[in-house]
């Protein structure tokens, strides 16, 4: 029970910072949307199962409802990142941000 | 486990730390949107975190649901507001720059 | 019909929420839905004439599929994220393609999808055409993949 919840959650952290690191490093605004909306849907996920195992220690009332609440931000989180990120790519097209390319690099 | 989860939040400060570079310094608006949004989302598990430390989770979980709902808020309002500006972006940025043509 | 449904999912809600069952609090929960579904059911549930219960389950079932390309596509960009020559492995461009569905959920649905599987964005839907940001010419290529005959399936069939 408690490794599963250190596995989980480790995971979670690795998936987040290489997500950072993506953030960071990708050369154009569209290639970062790709690292910050799928690393952080499937990294928060995990830390959230991870933390709803560790909650979850014993059946009543309370705790169910702690579950569910925790399940609730998960689907919520999975609804709203696909559609964030497609919101912040629509504003970026619209205002005429120019992709990167190959060919667009400049020679130095 | 209390020791655990106070190193993997703190390990989540210093990923937003980094992502705060990004929303900082840019170099577009839009980037600046994005830094935000994924700040939001880390800082919702980090508000089930500091629950699961102090015990308290059933009212944290609480706050971490509004934070979330209102995290997708902001980043909807701020990419609609920011869609029909055309000249937020810095020099070189755009398809506008690059037709003036001042390289 | 679907009073009924808005209601009963607002109840849930209220529920889930409250997590309180005694007879105050489930008097109250009952007005507040009602109030909210008599003054939000037409926004909340707007398609008629199919079988919502039959959808929603087949649905159910295309979420493991989703959650594997979920987990594809989160090593494919993590890997290029810590690839240290980054820049020869991505090769960005913005292609588009028709769709054959119709209804709306099902267009959501696909470009969510799209969103969340390996190399790919939705950048914009114009009524049946689809703009997606892939970030290598093999993710391109891939487009649309298998992902819209099993939606097809899921919301087109009756």
């Amino acid at each position: 029970m408690t490794l599963t919840v250190i596995i989980l959650t480790l995971t979670g952290i690795v998936f987040f910072y290489a997500t950072t690191v993506g953030i960071l490093r990708f050369p154009d605004f569209y290639s970062r949307l790709h690292a910050a909306g799928k690393g952080d849907t499937l990294s928060s996920l995990l830390i959230l199962l991870a933390l709803m195992l560790y909650n979850f220690h014993e059946l009543n009332l309370a705790n169910l409802l702690v579950a569910m609440k925790i399940l609730l931000i998960v689907v919520f989180i999975f609804m709203a990142s696909p559609t964030a990120t497609h919101a912040i790519v629509d504003a970026g097209y619209e205002s005429g941000v120019q992709p990167w390319t190959k060919k667009s690099e400049p020679e130095d | 486990m209390d020791s655990f989860f106070i190193g993997i939040g703190l390990a989540l400060c210093f990923l937003m730390l980094l992502t705060m570079h990004r929303a900082i310094h840019g170099p577009t608006a839009i980037d600046r949107i994005m830094g935000v949004n994924v700040i939001g989302t880390k800082t919702t598990i980090l508000l089930v975190i500091i629950g699961t430390i102090y015990h308290r989770v059933d009212m944290f979980v609480d706050i971490a649901l509004a934070y979330a709902l209102l995290n997708f808020i902001v980043t909807i309002a701020a990419s609609r507001y920011f869609q029909h500006h055309k000249n937020l972006l810095p020099e070189g940025y755009g398809f506008k720059h690059k037709s003036e043509g001042e390289k | 019909m679907r009073y009924i449904y808005t209601f009963l999912i607002m109840f849930g809600f209220w529920i889930l929420l409250s997590g309180k069952l005694d007879l105050f609090h489930l008097t109250l929960g009952v007005i507040s839905s009602a109030l909210v579904t008599f003054l939000s059911a037409n926004l909340f549930m707007y398609e008629h004439g199919r079988n919502r219960l039959t959808t929603g389950m087949r649905f159910l079932l295309y979420l493991p599929w989703l959650l594997y390309q979920i987990m594809l596509s989160t090593l494919h960009v993590a890997y290029l994220a810590l690839h240290p020559k980054m820049k020869d492995r991505i090769d960005p461009t913005i292609v588009t393609f028709k769709t054959i569905l119709k209804t709306d959920i099902a267009k959501v649905a696909l470009a969510n999808s799209i969103t969340l599987t390996p190399g790919t964005i939705t950048v914009r839907i114009e009524k049946d055409i689809f703009y997606v940001h892939a970030i290598s010419r093999k993710a391109a290529a891939g487009l649309p993949g298998e992902m819209e005959e099993r939606l097809a399936k899921i919301f087109e069939r009756d």
